[in-house]
């Protein structure tokens, strides 16, 4: 038994494809290129590639954690190319700014922020097959158009491969942007139509593709270990008894960052202090930590005590307006005072954590001149800028090769566990593999915040919406800032709609670190505000959807051509869509109710509709969502498609019993058996219509997640009569089966 | 100890016999099929067959499974893939992938002993392997095709029934 060389991915595979990168749709891991900085032969451009065989390699530029952009951004390449899909061979793009720009998972954005680039690349590629193939054949270039992985010369009906052509059109200039005509939306072979993921194949296989996957000879294996109580570092530990116990290299401490860990992606090279136990295999680290025992120093931890953050917070969100004025519009306090009713409501969010199935682990190796590391972070630039900044040592230092994340929805924007790994590399002066366990995953994670919103709105004696108040509570560490995820969401609906509106804002005490999970700070803002505007079309006698069309105000896009600023027109149509497919207003059986919701974020216009029965138990059966949206274009619809199935899904599991508490700066949620993840027979029907339109595509991974917990619990108040405004809602003893 | 894994025997006697299985298919092995979840048995995303039987290869220490036979996810298929893989690629399930593998073993173990499972079957075989992306709708329509396919409906027709199902609700462009 030989632990430490494993069979799997070798480094020099490793190694190699930081050239250009992993194959992930033919036969697992492929070395596609030797040389590290040479372009490879038979390269148009960064993105392209054409193999004499026939094959059309083209580079996914951002990270994959089961967003599906490693399909989704080669498709829109290989539309403009003209490739034939069945030729495309998708490899992930080496970590080089110069080459691919950013390179990060986030926001919604990849899809949205690659368009026009990706079509330019793709559409420059075939440009210059196709004026490779007019000089080889004396032919007019405009006598020459493209069929599927080939060049036509329509007069003559001769055609050529761009496996025959490519290695001729490298010798052409690159055109500019103006020279090539993209291609019109009629025209698209591969855009819209339904394409599986470049990596299934590899999936189903089981080949080693993630994160956890890599290794590396000579490779080692690490646990590490930190203070419960978050920001406490190790004062002394028994480290000689662990060092003896069997399998284990060596145990020790780091001292690291007092203090809990920063969510400045940008700028923190903030390493938690903990104690680094070093093994044969990870079995043998596993074993040793429970045989460790630490002394810690608390004095700079974080003492929060979730139900004392709650307390506070709800306190002070049932006062009508909050310690600092955010924004003011029209004249809110003559409208309260003329209005025939006041409508209020407190609602509250609880922080939740990520829990992404592949727990955080990094392989890295770091000597004094260089660090190298393997990771499924979302954002591998700032791992190597924040790399180079912890080493000191310039960025051509830090090679970060990217490997596929097993889930992510926001937990791997932090590179915290990959400056771990490359810290304990270092000492041990070997490559390591850090592996965080489960219960590391839970307890020190950068969790979605909490929330709490103090609303209130006006209404006219015809049940118009005059005027609306919220004041937002948010937690602090630092009692300025609202700590991420927690603050003022800043747009549109209702805030900007509605004539007369007053947000102010309230600062409580919290160190619990937070980040962007999954639609950050839309999640918590769709549920209280859609939730609120349910409640005030039944003070006003209305019917729901009626109210918010009307709610919605004129006819308006924001700011014109900005997609990410809302359209009352793109809004009112998902509503009508969604509530014409869910058959909105039928009747039901006793215990039944539809619940609607609707928000615009991440570009995207979103509307949903739940079903749901509740029993006398206060059991909830989700029976079936249906969501229309508009996302402009779409480029695959069954990724697009899977995105927002899978967005209903972790809505409700999330809105169900997730729940994360605190006490003396720990987290008590260890493992699953505390923190439930929603489960298949829980799982309901879901209905996903995309409606047309000749927008540009914006990304597909978040908005439909802000609607769920509005439109359950909507229907919910339906089904039964109850207003829930707290999540999640097993905290009013609602149990979803 | 001497553990059969995919019908080959691997002499594992320098190994703690506490370590559980999972750990030793992935760090002494190279059969990384399996995945690390959750380490307590509730994901599921490291479930492998002991002597066909779907089971959580992080709660079973190789002490436990001397003489007994494995089969991982390297192992269900041979070149060709198993119709319960090739459905899952058809309904194009995955989005990251990392439960699948756990996905795929214990549906193939559910349509072995049950060719062709009501919905309330699969749910029941399927409830103890999360996906946190989500799938779950994609998954059982790849178990009920992966069960017409074996139950003789040739691929082809079972991609028909499938395109028919997916023009039903598909975009409205």
């Amino acid at each position: 038994m030989s632990a430490g060389a494993s069979p799997g991915i070798k480094r020099r595979d490793f190694l190699r494809y930081s050239s250009f990168g992993l194959a992930l749709s033919s036969g697992g891991i492929t070395v596609l290129a030797a040389a590290k900085t040479a372009a490879p032969a038979n390269s148009l451009n960064p993105y392209v590639m054409i193999h004499d065989d026939g094959r059309i390699v083209i580079a996914a530029p951002n990270p994959d954690v089961g967003q599906g952009v490693n399909t989704a951004l080669p498709m829109i390449v290989a539309e403009e190319l003209d490739a034939d899909w069945q030729d495309v061979e998708v490899i992930l793009a080496p970590i080089d700014a110069s080459r691919y720009g950013a390179q990060f998972a986030g926001g919604s954005l990849s899809v949205r922020n690659r368009w026009d680039e990706l079509r330019q690349m793709g559409a420059a590629a075939r440009e210059m097959l196709l004026r490779s193939a007019a000089q080889q054949w004396g032919v007019p270039r405009v006598e020459l158009t493209t069929q599927p992985s080939k060049v036509l010369h329509t007069p003559s009906g001769r055609t050529a491969s761009f496996a025959e052509l490519v290695a001729a059109a490298t010798e052409q200039p690159v055109p500019a942007d103006g020279e090539v005509v993209l291609k019109a939306r009629a025209d698209y072979r591969l855009l819209g139509q339904r394409v599986v993921n470049a990596a299934a194949a590899d999936i189903v296989r089981g080949r080693p593709i993630f994160g956890i996957d890599v290794s590396v000879p000579d490779m080692v294996y690490a646990t590490y270990v930190k203070c419960p109580q978050v920001g406490g570092v190790p004062k002394t530990a028994n480290l000689d008894e662990v060092k003896a116990l069997p399998g284990i290299l060596d145990a020790f401490i780091i001292a690291g960052n007092a203090g809990p860990p920063s969510f400045d992606l940008r700028k923190s090279i903030h390493v938690a202090g903990g104690v680094a136990i070093v093994a044969l295999n990870t079995w043998a680290a596993i074993k040793a930590r429970r045989s460790l025992q630490v002394d810690w120093d608390t004095s700079a931890a974080s003492t929060d005590d979730s139900r004392a953050i709650e307390a506070t917070a709800l306190s002070a969100a049932g006062r009508p307006t909050g310690e600092r004025d955010v924004k003011r519009l029209g004249d809110p306090d003559s409208a309260f005072a003329k209005s025939s009713s006041i409508v209020s409501g407190v609602y509250a969010t609880d922080f939740v954590s990520h829990a992404q199935l592949e727990p955080q682990s990094c392989v890295a190796h770091a000597t004094s001149t260089e660090v190298e590391v393997w990771t499924s972070s979302q954002t591998p630039g700032f791992a190597q800028s924040t790399l180079a900044k912890l080493f000191e040592l310039p960025a051509e230092a830090i090679a970060v090769h990217q490997i596929r994340g097993g889930g992510g929805f926001g937990r791997r924007l932090s590179n915290e566990y990959v400056r771990e790994a490359a810290v304990i590399s270092k000492h041990m002066g070997k490559p390591v593999k850090l592996q965080w366990m489960r219960e590391d995953d839970m307890a020190f994670d950068f969790y979605r915040s909490p929330a709490y919103f103090g609303l209130q709105a006006a209404l006219s004696e015809t049940g118009e919406l005059t005027g609306w108040r919220n004041h937002v509570v948010s937690v602090s560490s630092d009692g300025e800032e609202a700590n991420y995820g927690a603050g003022y969401r800043g747009y549109n609906f209702p805030d900007d709609v509605v004539p007369n509106v007053h947000i102010s804002q309230t600062m409580v005490a919290s160190k619990t670190p937070t980040g962007a999970w999954r639609a950050p700070i839309s999640n918590v803002y769709a549920f209280a505000e859609q939730s609120f505007l349910h409640e005030l079309a039944e003070a006003a006698g209305k019917d729901h959807r009626d109210f918010l069309m009307a709610a919605l105000g004129a006819d308006k896009w924001f700011k014109p051509d900005d997609l990410a600023s809302l359209n009352t027109v793109r809004a009112r149509k998902v509503i009508a869509a969604v509530t014409q497919a869910a058959g909105w207003g039928r009747a039901l059986p006793k215990g039944r109710g539809l619940g609607l919701g609707f928000f615009f974020s991440h570009a995207g216009h979103v509307a949903e509709v739940a079903e749901v029965s509740v029993n006398a138990d206060r059991q909830v059966t989700v029976h079936e969502v249906w969501v229309a949206a508009d996302l402009g274009q779409i480029v695959n619809l069954s990724g697009a498609e899977n995105q927002f199935q899978g967005s209903i899904v972790d809505g409700v599991s999330a809105l169900a019993d997730q729940r994360i508490s605190i006490r003396s700066g720990a987290i008590e949620q260890t493992n699953f058996h505390q923190y439930p993840l929603l489960r298949l027979p829980q799982s309901p029907k879901i209905n996903v219509e995309f409606l047309a339109s000749d927008y540009p595509p914006s990304g597909a991974g978040e908005p439909a997640l802000p609607p769920v917990a509005p439109a359950i619990c909507n229907a919910v108040f339906n089904a039964c009569g109850e207003r829930i405004r707290s999540l999640p809602i097993s905290r009013a003893g609602f149990k979803v089966v | 100890m001497q553990i059969n894994i995919n019908g080959k025997a691997h002499d594992l006697s320098g190994a703690d016999p506490d370590m559980p299985l999972l750990w030793a298919l992935r760090d002494l092995l190279g059969l990384v099929g399996a995945k690390y979840g959750c380490g307590v048995a509730q994901c599921g995303a490291c479930t492998v067959w002991l002597d066909d039987i779907p089971v959580r290869s992080c709660q079973l220490p190789l002490g436990a499974i001397t003489g007994r036979e494995v089969t991982t996810i390297e192992g269900l298929a041979g070149d060709a893939l198993h119709p319960v893989q090739e459905a899952w690629i058809a309904h194009d399930v995955a989005q990251c992938g990392y439960c699948q593998a756990g996905q795929i073993m214990s549906a193939a173990a559910l349509l072995k002993r049950n060719p062709n499972p009501s919905l309330e079957a699969i749910e029941g075989a399927m409830a103890g392997n999360i996906c946190r992306c989500g799938t779950y709708t994609r998954i059982v329509d790849a178990i009920q095709t992966a069960s017409t396919r074996l139950q003789g409906l040739s691929f082809y027709e079972v991609g028909q029934e499938v395109a028919e199902r997916q023009t039903d609700g598909g975009v409205s462009v």
